[in-house]
């Protein structure tokens, strides 16, 4: 279990202020408020990183890898995420981004979009085979994937058992430089362009003590200035010095790219980690049987709303959009590159259960715990106040029953409980002997 | 000590907009007391059929829940117009929903065998003109 122990997701104390807008809208109740500030519960947290987004103070912050980490490394591998191309508006066009990129102190671009397209074409052949629990679920989403871990576990065997366009990226990448180039392994280092703080904990603690082929990550908000000003002084683009993807790959940075590139059956695309998790219960009711595919991504508009991308995700997704039509007119037919072995990238293993939510190991004690929680939760006022720190009266319940936290942590608790010593303060009389019980 | 867990529903006529709210909760619950996932998607599927049937026959109900170490008993009741044949109610495909309903993908007559197959003891009370109980059992461990 040590690997949850890391999140990308982080709090800054000395930022936080102690309000109560990030414990609202965690989708796993994964924050509590205590002395004052907020305190992520580790094992709960699944680095969607909607508490970055909502922070009004910006306490809440994804830990990425410093820009001069690529000095590492002789041999720097750049793999921009389809998000970047969404960023920076007319003019900017693909093509100048990764020139800039090469121009910044990479020796070589990998678009994670090309890799998208293997996933593209894998998942088509993967749809093939008879013996899958419909509908598939996208596993392109880490924070997702955590997700149903911790509240979908009838899921789990509906996943996309396919590793991530990044991880393809990384693979194939190193693969191609060791190839072409003769460069030895071990002074390549691989470079993720992140818009998502989820990618971050997905190379630094990877599902079930897998290995990640990605040696850091940056942040799309750290590399977006220096891209910039290299690209202002750029000038005409005349070469094309690298194999760019198809219209296919790039649209995956945007809600629907993915599910709208498989070409058969019925897909869902569902983007919001409010929205996905509504989506999930109706897919474990049975209800989504009729469905082939499930798109689902834990941020707005998908990858282009990550909390690492700069660009309002609405207008990324104009500038994106702008990108695919000229892509789409440049190329007759977007051809999906056919990777010889395609059972690779398959995953080697599941990803597993993990029942945080439980409140005993012994059923007993489980159900005598439950409800201890709804005679608690009946004892309180249900405003879901938030001023105990906790996001609703129940889980305050639920925290006291754990042993977390404590009855007078609600302040309508703790007024009751003044007034009542205040009274008995009261009916002492002057010889300090308490008067009749009352 | 009390280890049997209580939940009442109250199951609204003719609203889609909060219908398997309560077997959603019930799921929940059978998660946090740690019943493993395999019998919380069957129960869940089958409280969910019932409180539909609920729903959309029986002008809305009560759904009465109750849990111990070993099983979950779950029984919806309703006031509505009864169910004339059981036996040809419990047949695949055999349904009286109106077109309005099955125009919502419901109604497909596929709800009470389902519920049987997803539930380890299902017993149906029904009388014509006075209402309908299902009697729903789930076994935590399954032989």
């Amino acid at each position: 279990m040590e690997q949850y122990y890391f999140h990308s997701v982080t709090l800054d104390k000395s930022k936080c202020k102690g309000c109560t807008n990030c414990i609202k809208y965690c989708p796993t109740e994964a924050i509590r408020v205590r002395n004052g500030k907020a305190v992520i519960i580790k094992e709960r947290c699944i680095d969607c990183g909607v508490c970055i987004r909502i922070c009004p103070y910006h306490a809440k912050k994804a830990v990425t890898d410093p820009l001069e980490n690529i000095k590492k490394y002789s041999y720097k591998i750049a793999l921009p995420a389809p998000t970047l191309y969404g960023q920076f508006g007319p003019g900017y066009s693909r093509e100048r981004i990764v020139l800039a990129l090469k121009q910044y102190g990479f020796d070589y671009v990998f678009e994670v979009a090309r890799a998208a397209e293997i996933v593209t074409n894998a998942t088509e052949q993967y749809m093939l085979n008879k013996d899958i629990k419909k509908p598939v679920v996208s596993s392109a989403c880490p924070a997702v994937v955590r997700f149903i871990q911790i509240r979908f576990p009838n899921l789990i065997d509906n996943l996309l058992t396919i590793e991530s366009p990044m991880e393809i990226a990384a693979t194939l990448s190193r693969q191609e430089v060791n190839e072409k180039y003769g460069i030895p392994l071990d002074k390549i280092g691989v470079f993720f362009i992140s818009p998502c703080a989820a990618k971050v904990t997905s190379v630094k603690a990877p599902y079930e003590n897998r290995k990640s082929n990605v040696d850091g990550v940056l942040s799309m908000k750290d590399i977006f200035l220096p891209l910039l000003d290299i690209m202002k002084k750029q000038g005409e683009i005349t070469s094309e010095p690298f194999s760019l993807s198809s219209a296919i790959g790039v649209s995956w940075a945007g809600t629907g790219g993915e599910s709208s590139a498989i070409r058969k059956g019925r897909s869902i695309a569902v983007h919001g980690i409010q929205n996905v998790n509504d989506i999930l219960e109706q897919a474990v009711q049975g209800n989504l049987d009729n469905i082939d595919f499930l798109e689902v991504l834990a941020c707005p508009e998908g990858c282009l709303g990550g909390p690492l991308a700069v660009e309002n995700p609405f207008i990324a997704k104009v500038n994106l959009n702008n990108e695919i039509e000229k892509i789409k007119k440049n190329q007759a037919h977007s051809v999906l590159p056919k990777h010889k072995n395609v059972n690779e990238f398959e995953w080697k293993s599941t990803v597993e259960y993990r029942p945080i939510l439980k409140l005993d190991d012994d059923m007993m004690k489980a159900l005598e715990k439950m409800n201890m929680i709804d005679a608690i939760t009946d004892s309180f006022y249900g405003l879901d106040c938030g001023a105990c720190g906790a996001p609703s009266c129940r889980a305050l319940a639920e925290d006291i029953v754990r042993g977390d936290a404590k009855e007078t942590d609600c302040i309508f608790k703790l007024r009751e409980k003044v007034n009542s010593i205040a009274n008995q303060l009261h009916q002492i009389d002057g010889t300090g002997r308490k008067a009749d019980d009352n | 000590m009390n280890n049997v867990v209580v939940r009442d529903y109250i199951i609204p006529a003719n609203d889609f907009t909060i219908a398997g709210e309560a077997s959603s909760n019930v799921r929940k619950i059978l998660s946090q007391i740690g019943v493993a996932p395999d019998i919380v998607k069957r129960t869940s599927i089958a409280m969910y059929e019932a409180e539909i049937n609920a729903m959309i026959h029986g002008k809305g109900g009560q759904a009465h829940v109750e849990i111990d170490e070993n099983k979950i008993v779950i029984r919806i009741s309703d006031q509505g117009p009864g169910i004339e044949d059981l036996d040809l109610a419990m047949q695949e495909g055999y349904s009286t929903a109106p077109d309005s309903i099955r125009e919502m993908g419901f109604g497909a007559g596929m709800g009470l065998s389902n519920i049987k197959k997803h539930s380890d003891i299902l017993e149906i009370n029904t009388a014509v003109n006075e209402g309908t109980t299902v009697l729903i059992t789930v076994f935590f461990k399954q032989e």
